[in-house]
């Protein structure tokens, strides 16, 4: 059988789950593109060379790391700050998983039950979903993936994302500076 | 107080929307705000949906805005014109499936207490007449008998409103619907008297034209609860697209039936008058000192 593969949509509605398609989640070490278990270094320069050729690259950090001044937090914030300055990537916030209707303001928020709004209103075409939690994440990568043709990342804290079409899993101090690693490479022409 | 959660993690402040910064600067929680200081403080309520006039959305705004402790809070509702009101609440809250909600609540409560030993944590229900008084009575009715410590708030604008009409229990003998052409023909059900029965330590009738009141008892139906046993509070919230008024004819309803048919009523158990008063006596001590403060400050 022809391995399944996580690709920017628009798949229309109801995208398939990934998981159905036996897309499994990635083991201790490694990450996910497209829906293959790859290496975490070989995974963080994909996401790396997405997020630099991105026109409109964007971090979407949710409430986990939002509302929390934890040191790590406080750590993991600075990282995706810098990320994002160094790939010229807007930061729009997910503060709750409100449906909020008839509508959130796509220009300066997003929201995990209708995420397409703000993709299509900033013309996003790389998506970077970290402190989300991870039920409302999967919500938000199918949506996407139904309607829209935005790349979407999953720094995912706990076992990463089948849906995304790139996850990294145990996402945490390290692992950022990692990445912010690998965008100051992928911007310097490559390993 | 689980006041960790309203703070903001400084590296994403300037990207905040203005409503969530305007949560933490000017919002209730942590502080002591209540009903009387509506329209000086962000609400955890404001943009709403329903329609023009609704009273429910007045009743829903105050009693949110009464909540005790909004930070440990977590609000039931059920299907109903309220589920298109809580997807606008910045608060914790449950949907659940229409009838069930004191069930749930009930599940909710002791997963706190054990969860949480050493917090208070308030959980509150809201629901239409049609949840609490005919598809959920059973759930009600049970939840109190078996004395869980939560406040049941119905709003009860005596229709099935959400879904266009139907006549409810607790819509009033021959009162006709619009899809209840011939004339309700069973008197309205007094969930108040049940209450009572099932051993609620605090009951009370209100209408949507004192807001105050309401205020009030639905403060006293939270500490209570708290302390207690359940605590039930009904609303009379007239729905005016429904009865077809104009809306600024639905309180002036509300203030008819206030005076009439829907008198104010108030049921307090004597363990719960008790703590009452033991509150009331604190609360004025409290302010003696702190106005004696302000006197020696001054001076
Ligand atoms: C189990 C179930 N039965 C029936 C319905 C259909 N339904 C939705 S809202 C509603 C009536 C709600 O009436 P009420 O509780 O009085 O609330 P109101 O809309 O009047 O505020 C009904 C019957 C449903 N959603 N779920
Ligand atoms: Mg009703």
């Amino acid at each position: 059988m022809e391995r399944y593969r996580v690709v920017p949509g628009p798949e229309g509605y109801l995208p398939p789950a990934a998981a159905l398609h036996g897309v499994e989640l990635p083991l201790p070490g490694q990450g996910l593109v497209e829906g293959s278990r790859v290496e975490g270094r070989t995974a963080a320069l994909a996401i790396a060379e997405r997020l630099v050729s991105a026109s409109v690259p964007t971090f979407f950090p949710g409430p986990l790391l939002l509302w929390k001044s934890t040191e790590e937090a406080l750590e993991r914030g600075r990282l995706v700050r810098e990320i994002a300055r160094e790939v010229g990537a807007k930061v729009i916030p997910m503060p709750d998983y409100r449906p909020k209707y008839p509508m959130i303001d796509p220009a300066v928020e997003i929201n995990p039950n209708h995420p397409n709004l703000t993709i299509w209103f900033n013309k996003i075409d790389v998506g970077v979903f970290i402190g989300v939690h991870c039920h409302q994440a999967n919500l938000a990568l199918k949506i996407i993936r139904g309607g829209t043709s935005c790349f979407t990342v999953a720094l995912c804290a706990h076992e990463g994302h089948e849906d995304a079409n790139a996850s990294l899993r145990d996402t945490d101090v390290a692992s950022l500076t990692a990445l912010l690693d690998a965008v100051r490479i992928v911007k310097q022409g490559g390993e | 107080m689980s006041l960790e959660i309203t703070r903001m993690n400084p590296h994403f402040a300037d990207v905040m929307p203005q409503e969530y910064t305007d949560l933490v600067e000017n919002g209730p929680f942590g502080r002591d705000f209540g009903a009387r200081d509506l329209g000086s403080f962000k609400e955890l309520f404001e943009e709403h949906p329903m329609c023009a006039g609704c009273n429910l959305s007045l009743a829903f705004r105050i009693i949110v805005a009464s909540l005790p402790n909004p930070a440990d809070t977590i609000m039931v509702g059920s299907t109903g014109c309220n589920s298109i009101a809580f997807p606008q609440l910045a608060l914790h809250n449950v949907h659940s499936l229409f009838g069930n909600q004191n069930a749930i609540a009930s599940g909710l409560k002791r997963g706190l207490a054990l969860r949480f030993p050493d917090k208070v944590k308030d959980v509150v229900v809201v629901a239409g007449d049609g949840a609490t008084a005919d598809i959920g009575l059973d759930m009600t009715l049970h939840s109190w008998f078996r004395g869980e410590k939560f406040a049941t708030v119905m709003f009860d604008n005596e229709i099935y409103a959400n879904t266009g009409g139907q006549e409810s229990g607790m819509t009033e003998c021959g009162e006709i619907r619009n899809m209840a052409p011939t004339g309700k023909k069973f008197n309205k059900i007094s969930v108040a008297n049940l209450a009572i029965e099932a051993g609620c330590a605090y009951v009370a009738v209100v209408t949507t034209a004192s807001p105050l009141k309401i205020s009030k008892c639905f403060e006293k139906a939270v500490l209570v609860a708290r302390e207690i046993g359940p605590t039930y509070v009904q609303i009379y919230t007239p729905c005016p697209t429904n009865l077809k008024l104009k809306s600024s004819e639905s309180v002036s309803l509300a203030k008819e039936r206030s005076k009439g048919t829907y008198q104010f009523r108030e049921h307090v158990s004597p363990e719960a008058e008790e703590f009452l008063a033991a509150r009331a006596e604190k609360t004025e001590e409290q302010v003696r000192v702190t106005s004696k403060d302000e006197e020696m400050h001054s001076a």
